[in-house]
């Protein structure tokens, strides 16, 4: 047991900063694992470079992983640390901007070379130069602390210099009062086959959480309570992950094959690793040629009666597009996973954006309606999937998802569902003419639609007696068969716009969050800014201010009463990653003057930006009868 | 990197696609034709192909619903709409990967692409590369006429150097693609040409490839009567091609003509009067060489002016498919868990990972 005095925090955010080879996104991983091992509400935001390994010591190198974790429902992944590891002078410099005053800075002094010191620019360290007096800095040799513990071990220095984040992780572990055994049991599985590294890795371990035990340089240790939750297992999943069991859960309960189609991009390329290793579930993941060729796979295996899925980026979608119009024009499943990234062209692979929204609903050519949807944290990838597959397959239609960056790569703790609890998905094949002829013999019509969903019927390949020939080319309503007759054409159109607006009928009403009832200003959201939203949100309400907010999952159709609950308010504020997508299709839909919030950073919003402008769209709505501004200290804006 | 031994799957010809049983009525050539006006050019060597499928199609024996045609984009993508088997009339060049889709997920189907110059080699170019190599379970049928017709006749891939067109009115500039020579250096393991106008080899032909597992590749001659009409003529015609046409029986000499042979001459190949030939250098054809390269350089005898044209198989090799492959790591994975995944897999599977309990 620790002898050191215990503090209490309600809240901590500690970001992990290395360069690419330091290990951070691993340091990040382990710690949210213990973190979420012990009952806190967590969020998390790796950010790392598109280079593989970029120049050692340089800026573009740095890699950093932040977890924000408390003992209440956590939002965001915070705006600002409170703690920086920094694993040399490239790490401090590149985060510090972030860092509020105040905050702790624990640096590896080792790094701060002066050669190391040169490549980014600083002319005496930091650390010595009284320029960091604003924060507690704690300077630790940590490269040769791992080494020295790690002397008895044949490793050579480099090897045992890369053990240096264990001990990082160590030492943080003992600050938080983090378990060690989930990371130890992480490392014996990893170092199965290399015993040596294995012990070493231990060691540095635990001689960075006893040196902080032992050194008089750290005084206390911190303790953060267990969040309040639902009774229930728990697990931390990325947004990626979430997906790719969403998937999996749909293809089961649904009874059919899933066969993912997918060429390798960042940040959409771990759906496609999670998959191909669930074959034992009945997926089939096909590593295409291009793009165009996995989107193609996908709606082959759809045609086959499978759930035909792909994955991809935004420059992706742009590829298939004319892919995802075949399959609106043959009218069949296909669910299209966008995993977005800055934009345009190659744009910021690694980071997050939310700028493909047009792109999804109208980046084709002709009239060419999907279902586009959002997941808006990263285990509700796991219901947005279960979506994406209802909708394809009631609808036999492409189903855009999009997802993006930080959703896909940042993790939260999710309530493992029981699989009673999940909706059912019912899929049903043709298996008899729909239809008779002329000569009183049954026939099929592949283009005769569900009166309800306007579907047309899903008749496979190998159905006797329903064969029949689909394609792009204009079909004729009902017999399908080629037409180039302009009634049937401007019929067509509409039938498929129409059954694309009757999804709607089944979303549920848009749920708004007015705790006092009288607010003027909503703040209307869709995707992955729900979580800064909310934490504004909160915000903007901890400091007395009056305003509701929603959230749109499903971006088309819209849900039925979007239009109503927009009217209600004086003002609706719309924040998103892009110059104003969602805005420009509610202004043009409802007539409704939305403001926008934006910013394209690469990097989810600051909720305290995000509640600075909402407060100031109040008191321009609500004039001298505002609530006080801000004079609680809100929440969010605790710093240790 | 590491690698891996894959599984071995064994299945051959069209196993695993549901026959016609022996008490089922026999099918004709009119339970393959459907009810749909055929809407190709007056003397277009599609109707002589589309006739011949239709025709030979009942004798594979294998039951109409489990055939399926996909295409791309051009006159001879309009195919699959007169067959009455099941059909996808698909966009411009991307029929090998919808069928790639498609053949992997149904085991039970017997997968065909209609194509054609433009759309195979131009824009469709990386999609059949990459089948070829994968050795995709699909029967590939190439119309190569030399032109793009349904645009109304600009030069294509496959058109010769100096072709004038209404894009290239002072003659095209490209080299083309010989598309046996393609396949064969995309790693084919079936590759065989024909012609538009030949039904009875065109059958035979088309009948190999059908009964072939893995891709097989065949290019079709095909008259555009529009925009390139007699572009085959020379070979076409009884006595001009009679002197030009090596047909290549595997096991036999290659002969082209009545009086010459293909001899080996340095590391290429060449025709020499037969009187002249020392026999060790007369070409012995061999479908199944496992190198391509003799196939290859039977490939390199053609040249525009048709002075000698090798048709029939090049090359016919035994090779896992990929769609087999890809199937027996899912079955694999579910026999060595111990069958297919149950809810109380899937369950396992959600609540992986590092877990922890809230209790109430």
């Amino acid at each position: 047991m620790s002898t050191k005095p215990l503090q209490r925090l309600d809240r901590v955010v500690i970001r992990f900063a290395g360069d690419s080879g330091d290990g951070m996104q691993l340091t990040g991983d382990r710690f949210t694992s213990e973190t979420a091992t012990l009952g806190n509400d967590l969020s998390t935001l790796p950010n790392f470079p598109a280079e593989i390994r970029a120049p050692q010591g340089t800026l573009p190198g740095v890699s950093s992983f932040q977890l924000h974790f408390a003992d209440h429902a956590v939002l965001t992944p915070g705006d600002h640390p409170d703690v920086l590891v920094a694993m040399n002078p490239a790490a401090l410099k590149a985060n510090l901007a972030d860092l509020p005053r105040g905050a702790t800075v624990i640096a590896n002094t080792d790094e701060f070379t002066r050669r190391n010191l040169a490549k980014v620019g600083y002319q005496a360290s930091p650390l010595d130069d009284g320029s960091l007096e604003s924060w507690h800095v704690h300077g630790l040799p940590l490269t040769s602390m791992t080494v020295e513990a790690l002397a008895d071990f044949g490793l050579t220095r480099k090897e045992k210099e890369r053990a240096k984040n264990m001990m990082a992780l160590g030492l943080l572990s003992w600050m938080y009062s983090r378990p060690l055994e989930g990371t130890e049991a992480f490392l014996r599985a990893k170092f199965d086959r290399a015993p040596e590294l294995l012990e070493a890795n231990l060691a540095a371990l635990r001689t960075g959480f006893n040196y902080g035990e032992t050194t008089e340089d750290f005084a206390v240790r911190f303790e953060v309570a267990p969040a309040p939750m639902a009774p229930g297992t728990y697990r931390t999943l990325t947004g990626n992950q979430a997906m790719a069991l969403g998937l999996v859960t749909a293809a089961h309960r649904s009874g059919l094959p899933l066969v993912l189609g997918s060429y390798p991009i960042t940040p959409a390329s771990d759906v496609l690793h999670a998959l191909s290793a669930l074959k034992r579930h009945g997926i089939t993941t096909l590593q295409a040629e291009d793009e165009i060729g996995a989107v193609g796979m996908a709606l082959g295996a759809s045609f086959g009666g499978a759930l035909g899925v792909t994955s991809t980026s935004g420059p992706g979608l742009a590829l298939k597009a004319e892919t995802i119009g075949l399959a609106v024009a043959t009218e069949l499943p296909l669910v299209v996973l966008d995993i977005q990234r800055g934009g345009p062209s190659t744009g910021l692979p690694t980071k997050t954006e939310q700028a493909d929204l047009l792109q999804a609903l109208h980046g084709r050519n002709g009239e060419s309606p999907v279902a586009v949807i959002a997941p808006q944290s990263p285990t509700d990838c796991f219901d947005i999937a279960l979506e994406a597959i209802r909708i394809a397959t009631t609808y036999r239609t492409p189903v855009i998802v999009l997802s993006d960056g930080y959703l896909a790569n940042g993790s939260e703790p999710w309530a493992v569902p029981e699989l009673d609890d999940l909706p059912g998905l019912d899929v049903t094949f043709a298996t008899a003419p729909n239809a008779t002829g002329e000569d009183g013999q049954p026939v099929f019509h592949p283009f005769l639609r569900d009166e309800q969903t306007l579907a047309r019927p899903w008749a496979v390949p190998g159905t006797a007696g329903l064969e029949h020939r689909i394609g792009g080319i204009e079909k004729a309503d009902v017999t399908g068969h080629i037409s180039y007759d302009p009634d049937n054409h401007d019929r067509m159109v509409r039938l498929r716009q129409a059954k694309i607006d009757r999804i709607a009928e089944t979303l549920p009403p848009v749920e708004v969050d007015d705790p006092t009832g009288d607010a003027r200003v909503l703040v209307l959201g869709w995707g992955s800014s729900y979580g800064p939203i909310a934490a504004a949100t909160r915000l903007v309400r901890s400091a007395g201010g009056r305003i509701a907010q929603a959230h749109l999952r499903h971006l088309n159709p819209f849900p039925a009463d979007l239009g109503e609950v927009l009217r209600r308010y004086d003002r609706v504020v719309v924040p998103e990653m892009n110059l104003g997508q969602l805005a420009m299709l509610l202004r043009a839909r409802y007539l409704v003057d939305v403001r926008s919030h934006t910013a394209v950073r690469g990097l989810p919003f600051s909720a305290a930006h995000l509640a600075e402008d909402l407060h100031r769209d109040i008191l321009e709505v609500e004039g001298d009868t505002a609530g006080p501004a801000t004079t609680d200290t809100p929440r969010e804006e605790v710093t240790r | 990197m590491t690698a891996t031994d894959l599984p071995l799957p064994t299945p051959q010809g069209t196993q695993g696609v549901p026959r016609v049983g022996e008490e089922d009525p026999r099918q004709t050539k009119k339970d393959f034709t459907s009810d749909q006006e055929v809407r190709w050019c007056p003397g277009c060597g599609d109707y002589a192909v589309l006739a011949a499928v239709q025709g030979f199609l009942p004798d594979l024996g294998l039951r109409r619903e489990n055939i399926v045609f996909v295409s791309g984009i051009g006159c001879s993508s309009r195919f699959p709409y007169y067959l009455e088997t099941y059909g996808m009339h698909s966009i411009h060049g991307r029929a090998p990967a919808i069928a790639t889709g498609l053949a992997t997920a149904r085991e039970d189907l017997s997968v065909w692409v209609v194509t054609g110059d433009g759309d195979a080699l131009s824009i469709g170019g990386n999609h059949l590369i990459h089948a070829l190599r994968r050795n995709v379970n699909l029967t590939i049928l190439l119309f190569n006429n030399k032109i793009y017709g349904l645009t109304k006749g600009q030069y294509s891939p496959t058109s010769d150097v100096g072709t004038v067109t209404k894009s290239t009115p002072v003659g095209s500039v490209d080299q083309p693609f010989n598309p046996v020579s393609l396949a064969l250096g995309a790693e084919a393991t079936f590759v065989a040409r024909t012609l538009d106008s030949d039904r009875k080899h065109l059958t035979e032909v088309l009948r190999a490839a059908a009964e072939h597992r893995g891709t097989a590749l065949v290019e079709i001659y095909q008259n555009c009567p529009i925009f390139n009409d007699g572009a085959f003529q020379l070979i076409k015609d009884r006595d001009s091609g009679r002197a030009r046409l090596a047909h290549l029986v595997d096991g036999e000499p290659v002969r082209v003509g009545e009086d010459h042979v293909v001899v080996r001459s340095g590391g290429a190949l060449t025709v020499v009067p037969e009187t002249d030939a020392e026999p060790a250098d007369v070409v012995v054809h061999d479908v199944a060489a496992e190198e391509p390269t003799q196939a290859f350089a039977l490939s390199r005898l053609d040249d525009p002016s048709f002075a000698h044209v090798p048709m029939g198989i090049f090359r016919q090799v035994s090779r896992p498919t990929y769609d087999d492959q890809v199937r027996a790591q899912v079955d694999g994975a579910r026999a060595s868990a111990g069958g297919p995944a149950t809810d109380a897999d899937l369950a396992d599977l959600l609540h992986g990972g590092d877990t922890w309990t809230v209790t109430g």
